[in-house]
């Protein structure tokens, strides 16, 4: 195990590397500092101003110099004293570097947007497995008749719906229409936080449904057909145990990789309903940075979401190697 | 660009498409497909509404005049009212003062008093456009690379492999609006965001497909008959596996169209003033807080976006069923 483990990580360095310099280029060569300073200060900024912005922020050297991106050639300097290998040190190094627009480091952003997110994703990731699990079970259960091919144009046309008009409706009705919670705000302070959270959270399974009930009833399906199926019920097992036990046990597998990838994720939060309903989690602190060209913000928040998805399917891999005998570790 | 050369390229491209999918459906294999799509009227329903709003989206790209798109022309009619103003009402939407309407409005006004059904009707050339474009970017690109990296293997695979699990290893909607922060807003650097995110997807599939296909007999039989590696994979391993790119476009296209609501949402898509559903359903945000409440914007852009979509993802849907029938 230890051993797979190893080639699992030696397996992504590579990949990290392509992260960071794309991560990297999108920052400083498609967008380069100068115009990222225009962008923050005005486009009517003082040479001056710009520079000092430059400063500030570790683009310039020690003389007052441009920073070259990829190799220093200049003569006495050493080669890699550059943007690229800079970068590339913080990155390495887990530095997250600060926000543009407040000068605060983003970590701690980032730890104080960490909780607010999960008292969102958490229940609505938990809640909405349970339902979509049952759900596309039934329509296992009663496959082929009209339920289930009309339940599965239920779930496209769930999927069909943009987040936002999820988020629009849903709030104009149940806060503003029926008055059943507040529309904005949030606190943690025990009880209370129910009352916040409970709207985002049944918002965000809604629109979650659709995509989750489809697929599993595609792995279900593909489950179904398979030969040991034949065998349980030429057995004389009953429909049921044939459903619950022998094919959710290996159609499980397939799930449990799905969900154990998406499991990080949750710590980002939603972009869209955070900053609708006034969570001051990570989404929001992400909506906020799009809204102040805060690129500090926005290059970390693609990093750590990268290293959250190579994280994640780090421990998917694991997983799978844990949970199903046929993946051999060698 | 002067009038009719703009015309003449859009009825050239249409033209082209046209005749590329006419190419593609004459193989034996996607004429048995569309007899069985043939049978399935849910399918051919969607197909229907998917081609009703692409042609009055075309419609509103093709120019009559400098300032006038043939929709425009077709809706000279209808006059503008001062600001906002409910379906079918008489007077304007304002309860001191209600002034008496220029005309009716199917579905009222908005806040510069311009006709939503129109506006609706136009948001069908930005959802064109955006999907459009994208997946004249994306298409040919992740299509090339996984035909690629499928037929020669070997160090070609590990780097198509490596391309795209290193974009794919970040999440989609964070490089889109990064992406969309460093370029800036716009239409066409959205298609140039958005294709960058959506050819990964269609590059597994393609390049999965086109494994099993070079491991069947044709291929080798072709190859024992000496046709260079460019027929092979020209002419018979891309008929083979245009089905899932015809399919992965339709059902990308909906996922296009979502992301343009998205990111017109969080301010890095669409400039304002475009008339396309995202910026309508950002700005029922304002409109909703008003009292009594404006809904009818937002009504008529997400009933329009849904139906697209929805019609998308069944007619997508359809036709995998259609080339694919034990799938389910």
């Amino acid at each position: 195990m230890l051993n797979y483990l190893i080639r699992r990580l030696l397996y992504m360095v590579p990949i990290l590397l392509g992260v960071m310099f794309i991560t990297f280029a999108l920052f400083n060569v498609v967008n380069t500092p100068t115009q990222m300073a225009y962008r923050i200060l005005g486009p009517k900024a003082s040479v001056q101003a710009i520079d000092n912005w430059l400063n500030n922020h570790g683009y310039l050297d020690a003389e007052g110099q441009k920073i070259p991106t990829y190799f220093n050639t200049a003569p006495g300097k050493s080669l890699f004293d550059s943007l690229y290998f800079r970068s590339m040190k913080r990155f390495a190094t887990f530095d997250l570097g600060t926000s543009f627009a407040t000068d605060e480091p983003v970590l701690g952003m980032l730890k104080r947007g960490a909780i607010p997110s999960l008292c969102i994703t958490l229940p609505a990731f938990v809640v909405g497995l349970f339902l979509s699990l049952c759900a596309s079970l039934l329509l296992v259960f009663v496959r082929d008749s009209l339920i289930d091919r009309w339940g599965a144009v239920l779930c496209v046309a769930g999927m069909s719906i943009p987040i936002t008009v999820y988020v629009i409706f849903g709030q104009w009705i149940a806060a503003n229409l029926l008055n059943w919670f507040p529309a904005f705000g949030f606190n943690l302070e025990g009880f209370s936080t129910a009352r916040f959270i409970a709207l985002p959270v049944v918002i965000m399974i809604v629109s979650g449904l659709g995509v989750d009930v489809r697929m599993y009833r595609a792995i279900f399906l593909e489950e179904v057909r398979a030969e040991y199926i034949r065998t349980a019920q030429a057995k004389g097992a009953s429909h049921a145990r044939v459903l619950l036990v022998h094919m959710l046990k290996n159609g499980m597998i397939s799930i449990i990789t799905l969900v154990v990838a998406a499991l990080p994720f949750l710590i980002m939060g939603t972009l869209v309903l955070e900053s609708f309903f006034g969570i001051p989690g990570l989404g929001n602190l992400m909506t906020n940075a799009i809204q102040t060209s805060d690129f500090g913000v926005i290059q970390a928040d693609v990093y750590l979401g990268s290293l959250l998805y190579l994280f994640g399917l780090l421990i998917t891999d694991l997983c799978y190697a844990a949970v199903d005998p046929r993946i051999r570790l060698q | 660009m002067p009038i009719w050369l703009s015309n003449l390229l859009l009825l050239a491209g249409c033209a082209a498409l046209v005749a590329l999918l006419r190419a593609f459906l004459f193989t034996e294999r996607s004429r048995r497909a569309l007899n069985r799509l043939r049978r399935d009227r849910v399918g051919l329903a969607c197909a229907a509404l998917v081609a009703l709003l692409l042609l009055i989206g075309l419609s509103d790209c093709f120019q009559i005049n400098p300032r006038q798109s043939a929709l425009d022309y077709a809706f000279r009619n209808v006059p503008r009212e001062e600001g906002y103003s409910a379906p079918l009402a008489t007077t304007t939407f304002n309860e001191r003062d209600p002034k008496p309407l220029n005309g009716r409005h199917l579905l009222g006004t908005d806040l510069l008093g311009k006709d939503v059904f129109l506006q609706t009707l136009k948001g069908c050339k930005t959802a064109l456009i955006i999907g459009g474009f994208t997946s004249l970017i994306y298409i040919p690109f992740g299509a090339l690379l996984g035909i690629l990296g499928g037929y020669y293997r070997r160090w070609v695979d590990d780097v198509v492999q490596y391309l795209y699990s290193t974009v794919a290893s970040i999440p989609g909607i964070l490089l889109l609006v990064a992406v969309m922060m460093t370029l800036g807003k716009g239409l066409d650097r959205m298609a140039v965001a958005l294709s960058l995110t959506a050819w990964i997807g269609l590059c597994r599939l393609v390049r999965g497909e086109t494994f099993r296909q070079t491991a069947k007999p044709y291929v080798e039989a072709a190859r024992a008959l000496g046709q260079s590696h460019w027929r092979i994979v020209v002419f018979h391993i891309l008929p083979n596996v245009m089905h899932l790119v015809i399919i992965n476009a339709i059902l990308g296209f909906s996922g296009l169209v979502l992301a343009e609501s998205i990111l017109s949402y969080l301010g890095v898509g669409a400039p304002v003033g475009t008339p396309s559903w995202g910026i309508m359903i950002d700005s029922a945000r304002m409109e909703l807080s008003r009292e009594p409440a404006v809904w009818w914007p937002l009504a008529a852009a997400s009933s329009a976006l849904f139906l697209l979509v929805l019609s998308l993802n069944l007619l997508g849907d359809s036709l995998r069923r259609a080339f694919d029938p034990k799938a389910g």
